[in-house]
């Protein structure tokens, strides 16, 4: 039997690679930015902070986190509705929304940090 | 070549109530852990936005600081947060089943792959924590 190529192999791949780099690296990155700095915990300088985010590899680790950690999102999202909700009917629906939303915030995260 | 086979019969659907999940424990941790997913995009989504005040300049910094600073903004990145640690330690705790690692012709124990993430997320975290001190 001949089976079909799809391309789901590759949306598995983002979805872990998203699970591990969002598992790894969101947690300290939350705690930081929407706690410990907010609540004057740790007050990095403006300067300093821009220094940081600033050279190439900076803003390429963060569009990494950003994008994987959205298709992650998007392929757990899918099959959360899929299942959980029993929506098979929509499942190609469901499927261009949720990866097309990944892709869309992918290309702006592009956008924002290299391009503007 | 493909033909349809027996085109007239009816199918068998299955009909399952939508909140199927709900009648076992195993079943309801299994959803939260699917949702811990919708936690990783809002708070990747607003780290996308803090990277970019940043990048923008100071006042755009400073606005997104007014924001941050509000009681709304510091309860939704606690919940967010549950959410994120409950994801992580799901994660990790499941890498032994997705990856086997052979050592000669024998696997590497899971708990030790396990173990492996816990040391590189704890790591991790401390140098993202290192950095920030340091600027």
């Amino acid at each position: 039997m001949k089976r079909k190529r799809t391309i789901e192999p590759l949306f598995w791949s983002l979805f872990g690679g998203g699970g591990a780099i969002s598992a790894l690296f969101l947690p300290a990155l939350l705690v930081l930015t929407g706690i410990v700095i907010p609540l004057g915990i740790l007050s990095p300088s403006y300067e300093g902070l821009s220094s940081l985010l600033s050279p190439w590899y900076s803003r390429l680790l963060i569009l990494g986190i950003v994008s994987l950690s959205m298709f992650h999102w998007a392929h757990r999202f899918r099959f959360t509705l899929h299942e959980g909700l029993q929506l098979h009917p929509y499942d190609k629906t469901i499927a261009v929304f949720c990866y097309g939303l990944a892709a869309l915030v992918s290309l702006s995260a592009v956008f924002i940090l290299f391009i503007q | 070549m493909e033909r349809k086979v027996m085109p007239n019969i009816k199918m068998y659907k299955r009909h399952i109530h939508i909140l199927w999940w709900t009648n076992r424990w195993i079943h309801i941790k299994f959803i939260a852990r699917e949702l811990t997913s919708i936690c990783v995009a809002a708070y990747s989504l607003i780290l996308l936005f803090f990277v970019k005040a940043v990048l923008t300049g100071p006042e755009s910094y400073e606005a997104m600081m007014s924001f941050l600073v509000s009681p709304l903004a510091i309860i939704i990145h606690v919940l967010l947060l549950g959410g994120l640690l409950f994801h992580s330690i799901t994660w990790f705790n499941l890498a032994p089943k997705a990856m086997v690692i052979k050592m000669g012709d024998k696997n590497i124990p899971g708990i030790l792959i396990a173990l492996a993430n816990y040391v590189g997320w704890f790591v991790i975290s401390i140098l993202l924590f290192v950095l920030i001190l340091n600027v």
